[in-house]
Order: C-alpha cells, then sequence, then structure tokens
C-alpha cells in the first residue's frame, strides 16, 4: 500500500524523503489483523470481566437454604417455617420460597417431568434469602443455629460456594485474554520492527545523503515515524471494523444462549469506548517502535 | 596542534586514515584552509584525494590525528552537532549520490528543505539554479532520466543552493563537456567570491590553469605536497572572508 502524506499534516521535505511505498508494503494488513485479534481479545476479556463482576454482585449476599425431606408435608411446613424464621432474623433483607414450578422447570432439563405426581423423586424445597452484607462462615452459622429449632432438615449454603469454580475459571479467562492483548501488542511492535530495519536497508543510500546534507537523525526518524504512523491508522481502522463486526457476531450468538451468567458479559458503552481506542494505542506503540529503531540504527551511522 | 590561527575554516594536523588493517591511504596530512581560498586537490587516481574529500566533508572519522572545522573539534564532536557543520558544507559527490526516487528539483531542494526553509520559499531559487545549469526543462526529470551530465550539473546545483561557507566538489567537471566545465567552474569562482571556501578535487591539468588565483594541494600515496604554498602559514594568497567582499 503506497500513502502519501496530505500537505496540511507534514511538510513536504520530510515526506519526500524516504518514498512510503518502499516502506509500507503489507504494513497495514498486518496492523489490521493485529488489531482485529487485538480487539476481539480485549472484548473477550471485557466481557469476562463483566460476568464476573455481575455473578459476583448478584451473588455476594446470596444464600440457598434446601429443606431435605423426603415427606412432602412435612417438608412444606418446614419451608414455611424456616422463611418465617428467616424474615425475621437480622441481617436477612429477603427471603423468599422458590415455588414448585419454578423448581420442575429448573430440573426439567436433567431429570425430565418425573419429579412430578406419586412415586416420583422427591426434590428439595428451595429458599432463597438474601442478606444485607456479604455472606461469611459466620452468618453461615449463625442462620444454621436460627433454623435448626424450626427446620431440623434445612441445609443452608453460600450462593457463591456453589460458583466458586466458575469465578476461577472466569478469572483464568480473564487474565489470558490480557496475556494475549500483551503478546499481540508485542507482536505488533515486531513486525514494524522488521519492517523499519527493512526500509532502513533499502535506504540506505538515501539517508546517508541526507545525513551529509546536514539532515539529522530526529528528521529521518520522523520519516518513518509519519509513515508508519499512517499504516497504522489505516491498518488500525480496518481491523477495529473487522474486529467489531466478529465481537457482535459473537455477542448475538451468547445473547442467543439466554443463560443468565453469558448474557451478564454485555459490554458496556465504556467498554466499546475501550475497544475503539484500541487502534490508537497501536499506532502509538507503532510509531514509538519505529521512531526507537530508527534512532537506534543511525546512531550506529556516521 | 599547529598553525592555530584565528579564521581558519578547516585544520588537518597530522592526519592519518586507514579503512580496516590495510595500510594508510593517506599518511601525516596537515594543513589549513582559510575562509575565501579556492584550492585544488590534484593527484593521480588512488592517491587518497576522495578519501580526504571525504574527512572535508566530515563522511569519516580519520583513524589518527586532528581535524578543526568552524572552530569545532571535528573528531570529538558530539553526534548530534555533526549536522549543523554539515550543512555549512556543500559537497559535490564523484558518483552524483543524487536521490533516485526524488525530481531534479526536488534533489536540488534537498539541502534547503533539510535546513527547514521553508516551502514558499524554495521555489525560485531552485527553478532559478536549475535554469542556470541548462535544466529548467528538466526539473521533473527523475536521475535515471537524466545524461550523465544533466545529472553532474543536478548534483553541482544541490551543492551550493544553500550558499556554503565551504564547497567540496570531487571531480565536478568529469562528465560534462567543455563548455560546461567552464561555466561551472565561474559558478565555482562566484560562490568564492561571494565568501566561499572552495575545494575542488581534480586530475584535469586545464582546470587549475582557469583559476590562476587557486591555491593547488597535490597528494601522493596519501601524502600531501604543496606546490603553490597553500599548506604554509600564513598561505601564499592569504584571504579572509572581509577581503574578498
Amino acid at each position: 500500500m503506497a500513502l502519501r502524506l496530505p500537505a496540511f499534516l507534514s511538510r513536504n521535505a520530510d515526506a519526500e524523503l524516504i518514498p512510503q511505498g518502499r516502506l509500507s508494503g503489507p504494513m497495514p494488513w498486518v496492523i489490521a489483523i493485529m488489531v482485529a485479534l487485538t480487539v476481539i481479545a480485549a472484548a473477550a476479556g471485557l466481557a469476562f470481566s463483566n460476568t464476573a463482576r455481575n455473578a459476583s454482585d448478584a451473588l455476594t449476599g446470596g444464600v440457598t437454604v434446601q429443606i431435605v425431606n423426603a415427606n412432602p408435608v412435612e417438608r412444606e411446613r418446614q419451608a414455611q417455617a424456616a422463611v418465617q424464621a428467616l424474615r425475621s432474623t437480622p441481617g436477612v433483607v429477603e427471603a423468599s420460597l422458590v415455588s414448585q414450578a419454578e423448581i420442575d422447570r429448573l430440573i426439567e432439563p436433567w431429570l425430565g417431568t418425573s419429579v412430578e405426581g406419586d412415586g416420583a423423586i422427591p426434590v428439595p424445597a428451595l429458599i432463597d434469602a438474601r442478606l444485607r452484607d456479604p455472606v461469611n462462615g459466620e452468618m453461615l452459622g449463625q442462620l444454621r443455629r436460627t433454623l435448626r429449632p424450626v427446620a431440623p432438615s434445612a441445609r443452608v449454603d453460600a450462593q457463591s460456594t456453589w460458583l466458586k469454580p466458575v469465578f476461577s475459571a472466569i478469572g483464568t479467562m480473564r487474565w489470558l485474554s490480557l496475556a494475549l492483548v500483551g503478546v499481540l501488542a508485542f507482536a505488533l511492535a515486531a513486525a514494524v520492527l522488521l519492517a523499519v530495519r527493512n526500509a532502513l536497508g533499502t535506504n540506505r543510500e538515501t539517508i546517508e545523503i541526507v545525513h551529509l546534507l546536514g539532515g539529522t537523525d530526529q528528521q529521518i526518524a520522523r520519516v518513518f515515524q509519519r509513515a508508519i504512523g499512517f499504516d497504522a491508522a489505516g491498518g488500525g481502522a480496518i481491523g477495529l471494523a473487522l474486529g467489531l463486526v466478529v465481537v457482535l457476531l459473537l455477542g448475538r450468538q451468547f445473547g442467543g444462549l439466554g443463560a443468565g451468567l453469558v448474557s451478564s458479559g454485555a459490554l458496556g458503552w465504556a467498554d466499546w469506548i475501550l475497544l475503539a481506542l484500541i487502534p490508537l494505542a497501536g499506532v502509538g506503540l507503532a510509531m514509538f517502535t519505529a521512531r526507537q529503531t530508527v534512532v537506534r540504527a543511525l546512531r550506529k551511522m556516521l | 596542534m599547529s598553525n592555530a590561527a584565528e579564521g581558519e575554516i578547516v585544520q588537518f594536523d597530522n592526519v592519518g586514515l586507514r579503512y580496516g588493517t590495510d595500510r594508510e591511504v593517506l599518511s601525516n596530512v596537515s594543513f589549513t584552509l582559510f575562509p575565501g581560498g579556492f584550492y585544488f586537490l590534484t593527484g593521480a587516481s588512488g592517491a587518497g584525494k576522495t578519501s580526504l574529500l571525504k574527512l572535508l566533508y566530515l563522511a569519516q572519522r580519520p583513524s589518527r590525528g586532528a581535524i578543526r572545522m568552524f572552530g569545532s573539534d571535528a573528531i570529538t564532536l558530539p553526534r548530534d552537532r555533526l549536522p549543523g557543520l554539515r550543512r555549512r558544507i556543500g559537497v559535490v559527490f564523484q558518483e552524483f549520490r543524487l536521490v533516485s526516487h526524488l525530481s531534479a528539483f526536488d534533489n536540488v531542494a534537498l539541502p534547503l528543505r533539510v535546513a527547514g526553509v521553508a516551502e514558499r520559499e524554495i521555489t525560485k531559487p531552485v527553478s532559478d539554479m536549475l535554469e542556470w545549469v541548462g535544466l529548467a526543462d528538466r526539473m521533473h526529470a527523475l536521475p535515471a532520466q537524466l545524461s550523465g551530465g544533466e545529472q553532474q550539473r543536478v548534483a553541482i546545483a544541490r551543492a551550493v543552493i544553500h550558499r556554503p561557507e565551504m564547497l567540496v566538489a570531487d571531480e565536478p567537471t568529469g562528465n560534462v563537456d567543455p563548455d560546461m566545465a567552464v561555466k561551472l567552474l565561474r559558478l565555482f569562482e562566484a560562490l568564492n567570491r561571494l565568501g566561499t571556501t572552495v575545494v575542488v578535487a581534480t586530475h584535469d591539468v586545464h582546470l587549475l590553469k582557469r583559476v590562476p588565483d587557486s591555491l593547488i594541494m597535490r597528494l601522493d600515496k596519501g601524502r600531501l605536497s604543496d606546490p603553490t604554498g597553500a599548506l604554509r602559514y600564513p598561505p601564499r594568497v592569504p584571504r579572509t572572508r572581509d577581503e574578498v567582499q
């Protein structure tokens, strides 16, 4: 891709010293691919972060009480008593019995409809309680002691405990996304470094002449920096567009699953703005790498 | 350092130059160039003329000895101050060294652009200069589209466009016809009268005769001799910028 700098953006002198076509080559496309992959990796990382944060917010004060009793009458009695006891316990903001219809809906994918009617598999009654403060061991112990006299079949668990492995996996994926972004940034810098070294070799004669005519390292570095900057801007815009299309398609696919945990990872405005800044960061990184590479190489020349 | 004197533009003191581990191509070279002087550097092929000129236009550092240029020690000068010195020197390279992707106009404009001259102040002097060297109708041609003589005239125009304090030319008339050679020599003399110190490397004896006031330095196997007293202190024809003007 041969890029010519617009006159208002650059003094003709710098723009003309090195032919832009010789410098660019496939660089804009390499940058486009890097930026697209970075956008996808960053979007994944942000989605994982959102999922973890939203789930954590939802589950932090959540407690589930199961009434495990095979006798449906006794189970119902203990469940009602437990709900009453929980509602009168200090620190409990809300306590409600999960309806049988809701329980049936939840377990139907695994057990079918055989949990209903005579001879069906007994399923515990479920109480969903929400505490004012995050759940801790002491609070769980107090709830157990409160419920034992009125509902001896009650089992009390913090909701966050169940999802600990899921949170751990989400955390790992989040770090993996971050690492990918880092690796892609490194790869972008390496690609720019190789392109600039190659261009330095190709244009060595011109650079020597410019040096002998009194050109400074900074002037020569600025030419490379601008050329790479324009390559990176063009490539970055293409990469951003590609990356966003992929992210939107993936978002629609995951959104279609309808699973609460997955849909809680939806990207917010701040996330989209962050993704839009990736090409700018790419341009900055490419220009910085180009400048450092050129200045270091020129120092070896007289 | 010997021959230290006020007003000298270049001072070489026991300079030696060798490439790699080969024998020295320049040995114990000492001389002083004064502002407004017109110097011819002569010698057979391989005598070291181009090497000496490379030292003069700061493309090479010597292996030993001391060089002062424009009052600065050119050997210990920090790298970031070299461009400032180089902008005071105009160079006509033996092999022209035009930038291949730039037109004749842009090649001639290069020293002005490098020096940061505004674009609106470049067009007229560059066009005038190209017209003067007979290339007004070739200003948009690339070097590859120019003949050897035309390329040489572009190289000379590039070397003088910014009115350097010192002009260093390596066989500047080697590829032009006799009429153009005389014309270019007159250009060098005109610049010299305006105060530019001119150093021309040549083995063309006819050229030497055309500038009667010139001083001659002769190189023989890397050693410098002084047939016209150019290296003496004070030189045979001491001239300062004020005297010239």
